[in-house]
């Protein structure tokens, strides 16, 4: 197992390699020049020199790009161009927010979404099972935004539930956190739902289940001990690749709370033309998404007898 | 000279009627199935792919898809009940403690994630009320008794370590941990090699010696009938068309499609009339059947009357029965068989 993970840490090493090269390059050759914009268009051609030779972008390709791994490597990205502040900070701060904000409706959700499905293929069949999906319908033909203003209308400004606008980070922040958290359940829970729901009564037809039934198990025993257990590994393809998205937050609820979270960060990056940011994010993304898939892998070997990590 | 029916049956099927709701309508998948299952005796079902030898299984089980499969008449009675109406919650009482089964896919009949002894603990803990060690121990005897070596290693694999036969003997040990009366066994060596496959029969007749068990033993492999059953139903689209005592089926078949199967069978050093080996033709659909016999668009034997006229299975002689409106003029030698009639070859 522990060798398993070494060796899978040391698979990541070309990838990351892959990676960079390609930011790298992208940037180089295709990005506008990282001074000019960062002075601005008034600048003097000898500022501008003055700024890349302080930046090294005056150094050859080849030091330039032991610069970036050296970034990488010990996770300082140097500064923002546009607040001036330590990006590593920046980045740090940013994480932890989004998060916050991403993290607690989904953990909540996938159990909440998993029961529901789980009770729903239970009743599979009856009118219960009908209005649900009835429910989960209606519920995904709404879209994202929809959901964001209205129950930012109803709930926060109507009946004065929830705090928006005014995050802050840390424990004082929580109250403003609530309402998105509140969103994303419910736009996860639809899609969700539904999809558990037919892993669910697709595993019931599966030949081990008519020889759990004609062992005489209960009908309890049968659902959610045999097809549940088989269903968690379908369940979890789905579920565990979104983890590494949500470092990234949700982009639309940190615009519509004011939540200053990474996903904001990088939008408005791309909008000022905050190139180490960029770099950086997608960097981490990367990382974070190379580093999940192995997680998955390991949680694979624990639900999934078969797969044997080698 | 039939020993058919002995009046100690467990196991008594009359008038069996199951039906499939489907997008086309409902089929009736069997029509009027009956037979009895003699104590410790073994009953072979024979029949071609889709005839209705697994629904009846289901059937008796009370496992039929709920919601689509339904059984709309008939008695299926064991221990003084009719399980086709038993209610639920007693049907899973009698279900792997009293009935058993073992299924024809080792390869999928097992759960993957649990392991072996796992699969087999439970049994006992659902019907003997046993704790986990107690369990345990029960489930090592049963390993030990369906003959897997290094039992307490094999205990604790998973399904997809061990090979078909072996999965096939987890099958047999879990479907015999209650000492049921009665074990249906649908096509259990179908999907096993040769050697397995004598090895898995080997072993459920000795055990089938040790334990009484009376064996309902699904197959199409006539050669596997004849070494296993003591009596045989012949299944055709549906419905019984000949049943009677092992040895007398096979020396003295009565029915025309009886007589093609085993007309298929080769025998060794046997020079075979290339026109019987085979039966002509496939099994009617049973969305749209013939209202007369069932056969009748592959029967070589048959007459006018057989066009309109449902044959009903009755007694040939003693206690071998035929379903066939000629089968006393047909063992007579008076008439013959016209397979011109049928079609070219
Ligand atoms: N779930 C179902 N829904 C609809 N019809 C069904 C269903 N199961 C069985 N049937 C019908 O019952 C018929 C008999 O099926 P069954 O599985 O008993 O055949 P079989 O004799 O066991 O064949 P095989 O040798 O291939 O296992 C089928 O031809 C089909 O029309
Ligand atoms: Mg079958």
């Amino acid at each position: 197992m522990i060798q398993y993970v070494i060796r899978r840490l040391l698979q990541m090493i070309p990838i990351l390699v892959g990676v960079t090269l390609l930011i790298f390059f992208l940037f180089t050759f295709f990005g506008e020049d990282p001074a000019r914009v960062a002075l601005g268009s008034h600048a003097t051609p000898e500022k501008i020199a003055a700024l890349r030779a302080k930046w090294g972008l005056d150094k050859p390709l080849i030091m330039q790009y032991l610069q970036f791994w050296r970034e990488i490597l010990t996770a300082d990205f140097g500064r923002s161009f546009v607040s001036g502040e330590r990006l590593s900070e920046m980045f740090k701060q940013g994480a932890l927010v989004s998060l916050a904000v991403t993290m607690p409706p989904f953990i909540m959700g996938t159990v909440l979404n998993l029961i529901v499905a789980m009770l729903v293929a239970w009743y599979r069949g009856t009118a219960f099972d009908r209005f649900m999906s009835v429910i989960f319908t209606a519920c995904m033909s709404v879209s994202f935004l929809v959901y964001v203003l209205l129950l930012q209308y109803f709930l926060a400004y109507k009946l004065d539930l929830f705090e928006i606008n005014g995050f802050i980070p840390g424990l004082k922040g929580l109250p403003y956190l609530f309402l998105p958290w509140i969103i994303l359940m419910i736009v996860h829970f639809g899609p969700d739902v539904r999809l558990y729901r037919s892993i669910l009564l697709e595993e019931t037809k599966a030949d081990y289940v008519r020889t759990a039934r004609a062992k005489g198990l209960s009908e309890k025993q049968v659902m959610f001990k045999h097809v549940l257990k088989n269903a968690m590994i379908p369940v979890m393809t789905y579920t565990v690749v979104e983890v590494p998205f949500l470092v990234m937050g949700s982009f639309v609820l940190e615009k519509y709370f004011s939540i200053p979270g990474l996903g904001d960060l990088l939008v408005s990056s791309v909008n000022t033309g905050d190139f180490p940011v960029i770099k950086g994010v997608t960097i981490m993304i990367a990382v974070a998404y190379s580093l999940f898939n192995l997680l998955t892998d390991v949680l694979y070997a624990l639900v999934d007898p078969r797969v044997k990590l080698s | 000279m039939s020993n058919f029916s002995s009046g100690d049956a467990v196991l008594k099927v009359e008038g069996l009627v199951t039906s499939f709701r489907t997008d086309d309508g409902t089929v009736t998948a069997l029509d009027g199935v009956g037979f009895d299952i003699g104590r410790g005796k073994t009953l072979g079902i024979v029949g071609e792919s889709g005839c209705g030898k697994s629904v009846t299984s289901l059937s008796i089980m009370g496992l039929l898809p709920s919601g689509v499969g339904r059984i709309d008449a008939g008695k299926i009675l064991f221990e003084g009940k009719n399980l086709a109406t038993l209610p639920e919650e007693e049907m899973r009482d009698i279900r792997g403690n009293k009935i058993a089964m073992i299924f024809q896919e080792p390869m999928t009949a097992l759960n993957p994630v649990f392991t072996a002894g796992e699969q087999i603990i439970e049994v006992f803990m659902t019907h003997r009320n046993m704790d986990r060690s107690a369990a345990y121990k029960a489930a090592l005897s049963m390993m030990e008794m369906v003959k897997i070596p290094d039992p307490e290693r094999r205990l604790e694999e998973y399904p997809h370590q061990m090979s078909g036969g072996m999965k096939q003997r987890v099958m047999i040990a879990m479907a015999l941990a209650c000492k049921p009366a009665v074990i249906i066994a649908d096509e259990p060596t179908t999907a096993l090699d040769v050697t397995i496959q004598s090895q898995i029969l080997r072993l459920m007749q000795d055990l089938q010696k040790d334990t009484g068990t009376s064996i309902m033993f699904i197959t199409h492999d006539l050669g596997v009938i004849a070494e296993m059953a003591d009596d045989v139903v012949v299944m055709y689209a549906g419905q019984v068309i000949e049943r009677a005592d092992v040895v007398t089926l096979f020396d003295h078949p009565l029915h025309p499609y009886t007589k093609g199967l085993l007309a298929s069978i080769p025998h060794v050093g046997q020079h075979r009339d290339k026109k019987l080996s085979t039966i002509r033709g496939s099994v009617p659909s049973l969305m749209n059947l013939p209202a007369g016999c069932r056969f009748y668009g592959r029967c070589p034997y048959r007459q006018p009357e057989c066009e309109q006229t449902r044959p009903a299975l009755e007694s040939h002689k003693g206690a071998h029965e035929v379903a066939c409106l000629f089968a006393g003029r047909i063992d007579a030698g008076e008439i013959k068989p016209n397979y011109e009639a049928l079609g070219g070859e």
